[in-house]
């Protein structure tokens, strides 16, 4: 180890560790700035919050130091003990944890708490890393995929039972890695299209546009079904007849609906829809059946599900879910006016950003977020300090910030010789990826309300610690492949 | 290589981020530069709109006598952070307070998810509802108590510890009741019960808005632009009610130890007189910071005396439903003056018997009216359901039913308060279902004198006192005579006719009258005017419920009343005494030297209902 110490410091990728340092001094400032009850002074004392993420963050370096002492062999070697050590940890917590906000997630040290669940991403992503690599899994095949896929499914079912459904639905990022792997494209098109016909079906169900007498959500869907459908005609056949014909009738009748129930007559157009989607599921079937080309069949069997999907839904949601149910739905959509909850959260949080304008109110200018109008301030909805103390110019660097980390991931893992290491990490960058998609969505208000931290940047030790191990852990591979 | 089978897709992934993110740029450049409607909702955050309550209008009785009007209160407040140096068991003993409330207080003030609008900026309600002796100490002491300060407002003051039923209550609003309507925000009180609530929007007034200039911590600066854009509160409107105070009073004091009701009505107007529902409690209960409690205690109490039994009690009407019968008889021909029916101690038909008292027989309408004899009216009922010109004894039935509804009963006559209920008239298609269509008029016999399925509110049957004196017309009774500035609703000034002549209505109020000379209300009688009347003893489960309906004058009525004491025995036991001296209070203004002991006689008597739950 001694001798490789020297090869650290000339071969570590200093660009990454310097977006991460920025990012994280970002994160700190703004960590100030939401914090109302402090004056400059008292920023480095320890009884604040900014004062206490100061020392974590010192923690980290001194972490992430020491990480870059632990070699890609060692970790390489013990990648399943501390993945089962980790879900073992799981286990435990969920019986010891003490009941917070309905989360049994958090283990007491003597007033030192920790959330292993933020530890589990990199054990999962080490695990994953080995036992696709060491089998040499060919991920194009069920059985592999299956096989790969129980290794993510055990920590995200265990964190689910601790009631941390937010973090739990991190490690859905691992699919992207498996992609890459060569997981079929089209799973992650379905999952895709599942997770957006829910949340579109269900969020606009009761919008309709100005005089039109039609679902916004049901028409949105339904119009992604059709073009969607005409895409992968398009990709999938080699009859530009048959791509033209779907364009004509899907696209076209369409648009040419919509703009005969805008401008002329306003009718349902979803029932019109519905039947042009018909009509292009009977052409695919027939022409199927003539040519006897399985793909037809599937785009058919996409169109067919999508509908049947998106109309269950709406009978699951309105028919078989409890009213209370509905409201949590409601409420996790951002959907229900609820003043105390998640809609509260999110009107205040858009409000708080909005009032940044283009250059921002300034540092430890903010009202918005100062006054307490937006909640958990300094965790989950951070990006409202930003956004209001350093407006769009603010936020926008530091999305770009994390576009560079992300993108110089995604650099840095095609580059590793070892299938290991490739993994791990497109692991590190799927999982950030994950993290800021739905946090900063989440704050604009795109994405669903899930409470979960933004990497290197919200309050909280846990969180900070448990990215930090993520990240060099794949620094140190990637220092020992330059080295050698 | 496998490994290079897939390179491609690296570009999908990066494609993915990058459109990810600059999706979101694209999010925030609308939310922070094009869209400015954020920035205003912010501005507006900074600005902190005072709500100025205004007061809530006055109540005042038909003689003007202020009933109900409003009187200071004041809330303790406290803004944490700016409590400094606190001497908590000073302050404990200048609000006489323990130091575990404070506490309590204190710690409920400061939890996030019972107190959710907490902040420590900003006053935070500490102790509510005040009154100026329990203030006074502290606010000359408040200098010794950093951030703590003193809010008034206005509750509800009484003039009178009477009516508490009819003039109803003020709460704090429900979730729901803010959700319906824009106007509430939490804490603000709104109309609970009586006429509180069923003039709720005459009564609140319109809020005022000081504008105020607060900095970022939320403390106010002082006042926006020199209050250019203050709006001053509008008072509520004032109402006058129909109320005589006074006779409530009476009623009040005369049904003391009983369960039942008084009703009165000014037969000319539709105006309620007075509306007694016993057993009662003081309005000034449901006020201030013991509410609460005290309302938990009424509301469990076994009597029930939050229920208002005027209108929300239904009771078998007994004997003086007999009046509605013989108006209806009379007008379908089934009987005239001269048509007489026996009566042999009752009415024998087979093996039923339906058993009257002693008195003459054959005998008329007038006299049976006027001794209440049930023979007559069975017969009567029972011609007149088994009559052939109706077809049937259905027909027959909805015949008589539309009678009923026409004089005011079954449905909810419409009164001005919230919770009036129907009662029961029973039509064809309910004994149909009931005897599976065989019934006849001696099925259902009891309806002829006022039991069997019958069922009617004290202020119906006050309203058929009010249209008999009426000679054949009522309008809706209601409490509210007059709204200031505003005009009551149209139904509460309209004559409604019952399809029944005026000819006949004298039939009946000549045998009412009878029933006062030699019949079975004498006690009603008095000197000075000629009074009509009417008995009832109701049958019921326990004893029987003691009824009277009566109106004087004969001519030119004034007052119209139903008096009902629950298991009271005979209708001369409770009810015509008491209906006698409430219509001499009303009529002369006041009561003999004779009447009042005789009204002490009657508020002091009581009746032992045990400890059921009612």
């Amino acid at each position: 180890m001694v001798t490789k110490r020297v090869n650290i410091l000339s071969n570590i990728d200093w660009l990454t560790v310097a977006l991460y340092i920025i990012v994280m001094i970002c994160g700190w400032l703004s960590i100030c700035g939401a914090a109302s009850d402090v004056d400059a002074t008292q920023l480095l004392s320890m009884s604040t919050r900014p004062g206490k993420q100061l020392l974590w963050m010192v923690c980290a370096l001194g972490l992430a130091s020491f990480i870059m002492l632990i070699t890609k062999d060692f970790v390489e070697k013990y990648s399943y003990l501390i993945y089962a050590l980790s879900i073992l940890l799981l286990i435990v917590t969920i019986f010891i944890a003490e009941d917070t906000k309905g989360s049994r997630s958090w283990i007491d040290f003597g007033g030192f708490k920790i959330q292993p669940a933020e530890f589990t991403k990199f054990t999962t992503a080490l695990a994953l890393a080995r036992f696709v690599d060491t089998n040499k899994l060919d991920l194009s095949k069920w059985s592999s995929l299956l096989k790969s896929a129980v290794l993510i499914m055990v920590p995200l079912l265990l964190i689910i039972c601790q009631k941390e459904t937010g973090t739990a639905i991190v490690f859905l990022a691992f699919f992207l890695v498996l992609y890459r792997e060569g997981m079929t494209g089209n799973l992650l098109l379905i999952g895709f299209c599942m997770v957006l016909f829910f949340i579109l079906g269900i969020k606009y169900s009761d919008v309709t546009f100005a005089n039109q007498v039609f679902s916004v959500g049901v028409w949105l869907v339904l119009s992604m079904v059709q073009i969607i459908t005409t895409i992968l005609v398009w990709m999938y056949s080699k009859e530009r007849r048959i791509t033209a014909i779907t364009f004509y009738i899907n696209i076209c009748g369409m648009v040419l609906g919509m703009s005969v129930s805008m401008l002329i007559y306003p009718f349902d157009v979803t029932i019109l829809q519905i039947i042009l989607i018909s009509v292009v599921i009977l052409l695919l079937i027939f022409r199927g059946l003539m040519d006897m080309a399985r793909q037809y069949f599937f785009i058919a069997l996409f169109a067919i599900c999508s509908v049947g999907y998106l109309y269950s839904v709406d009978y699951v949601f309105e028919k078989v879910l409890e009213p209370h149910q509905q409201v949590r739905i409601n409420v996790i959509l951002g959907l229900e006016d609820d003043p105390y909850g998640a809609g509260y959260n999110v009107n205040q949080s858009k409000i708080a950003i909005g009032s940044g304008g283009f250059s921002g109110k300034g540092f430890m200018k903010g009202t918005q977020t100062k006054l307490k109008y937006v909640p958990e301030q300094d965790t989950d909805f951070i990006f409202c300090t930003v956004g209001e103390e350093q407006g769009f110019l603010g936020s926008a660097f530091v999305l770009i910030l994390y576009l560079g980390l992300l993108l110089r991931l995604v650099h840095l893992a095609e580059l590793q010789t070892s299938q290991y290491c490739r993994i791990y990490g497109y692991s590190v960058a799927c999982i950030l990826f994950f993290h800021v998609f739905v946090n900063i969505g989440m704050v604009l208000g795109i994405t669903p309300v899930i409470g979960i931290p933004l990497p290197f940047f919200s309050y909280g030790g846990s969180s900070l610690w448990g990215f930090t191990i993520l990240l060099f852990l794949f620094l140190r591979m990637d220092s020992e492949r330059t080295a050698r | 290589m496998k490994s290079f089978r897939y390179k491609n897709r690296k570009f999908t992934i990066m494609i993915i981020f990058a459109i990810v993110i600059i999706v979101y740029i694209c999010r925030l450049f609308s939310i922070q530069v094009t869209d400015t409607t954020y920035r205003e909702s912010a501005k507006s955050n900074a600005l902190y709109n005072r709500t100025i309550h205004p007061l809530r209008g006055i109540i005042y009785d038909r003689n003007n006598n202020m009933v109900v009007g409003n009187q200071p209160y004041y809330d303790v407040t406290v803004t944490i952070r700016e409590v400094k140096n606190l001497d908590t068991l000073l302050l404990c003993s200048y609000l006489d307070i323990t130091k575990d409330y404070f506490d309590e207080r204190m710690s409920y003030i400061k939890d996030r998810n019972r107190n959710p609008g907490y902040s420590s900026y900003t006053s935070q309600v500490f102790m509510p509802q005040l009154s100026v002796e329990e203030i006074s100490d502290f606010r000359e002491n408040l200098y010794r108590f950093n951030g703590f300060a003193i809010e008034n407002r206005s509750q509800r003051q009484y003039h009178y510890d009477v009516a508490a039923h009819l003039l109803g209550d003020l709460g704090e609003v429900s979730k729901s009741e803010m959700d319906n309507d824009d106007f509430y925000n939490r804490g603000d009180y709104i109309g609970k019960q009586g006429v509180e609530k069923f003039y709720e929007e005459q009564l609140r007034g319109e809020k005022g808005v000081q504008v105020m200039l607060k900095d970022a911590y939320g403390r106010i600066q002082g006042s926006y632009m020199d209050g250019q854009y203050d709006i001053p509160p509008q008072a509520g409107k004032n109402l006058v009610l129909g109320i005589d105070i006074k006779l409530q009073e009476l009623g009040e004091r005369l049904m003391q130890g009983k369960i039942g009701s008084i009703v009165a009505i000014e037969p000319a107007t539709g105006e309620i007189l007075c509306m007694v529902s016993a057993p009662t409690f003081s309005p000034t209960s449901l006020v201030g910071r013991h509410r609460s409690e005290n309302y938990n205690e009424l509301y469990n109490h076994n009597q029930k005396p939050l229920l208002n039994r005027t209108i929300m009690g239904t009771y078998p009407p007994g004997s003086t439903f007999k009046t509605a019968q013989a108006l209806t008889l009379l007008e379908e021909g089934i009987v005239d003056n001269r048509t007489t029916f026996p009566c042999s101690n009752g009415f024998v038909y087979g093996r039923l018997k339906v058993g009257c008292h002693e008195h003459s027989s054959p005998i008329s309408l007038a006299p049976a009216i006027a001794t209440s004899c049930n023979s007559y009216f069975c017969w009567g009922y029972f011609r007149m359901i088994g009559d052939e010109k109706y077809g049937s004894v259905q027909q027959a039935m909805t015949v008589w039913k539309d009678y009923m509804v026409d004089m005011g009963f079954g449905y909810a006559l419409g009164v001005d308060l919230p919770g009036e209920k129907r009662g029961m008239i029973p039509n064809a298609q309910y004994y149909d279902k009931l005897y599976n269509r065989s019934w006849n008029g001696l099925t259902i016999i009891s309806n002829s004198i006022g039991q069997g399925e019958v069922t009617l509110t004290p202020l119906q049957i006050a309203n058929l006192g009010a249209t008999i004196a009426n000679r054949g017309y009522y309008i809706t009774p209601h409490v509210v005579k007059q709204i200031e500035g505003d005009e009551i609703d149209s139904i509460y000034t309209s004559r409604h006719y019952v399809n029944v002549s005026r000819q006949n209505y004298e039939l009946v109020v000549e045998g009412m009258r009878q029933s006062v000379i030699d019949g079975t209300c004498t006690a009603a009688a008095s000197e000075l005017y000629e009074v009509c009347g009417k008995t009832g003893t109701a049958q019921n489960n326990g004893k029987d419920h003691s009824v009277f309906m009566g109106f004087a004058p004969r001519e030119n009525p004034q007052i119209a009343i139903a008096v009902y004491v629950e298991n009271g025995g005979f209708g001369a036991t409770y009810g015509v005494p008491i209906g006698a001296l409430m219509m001499e209070q009303y009529i002369t203004g006041g009561l003999s030297e004779a009447s009042e002991k005789r009204a002490e006689y009657y508020a002091d008597r009581s009746i032992d209902y045990g400890n059921k739950a009612r």
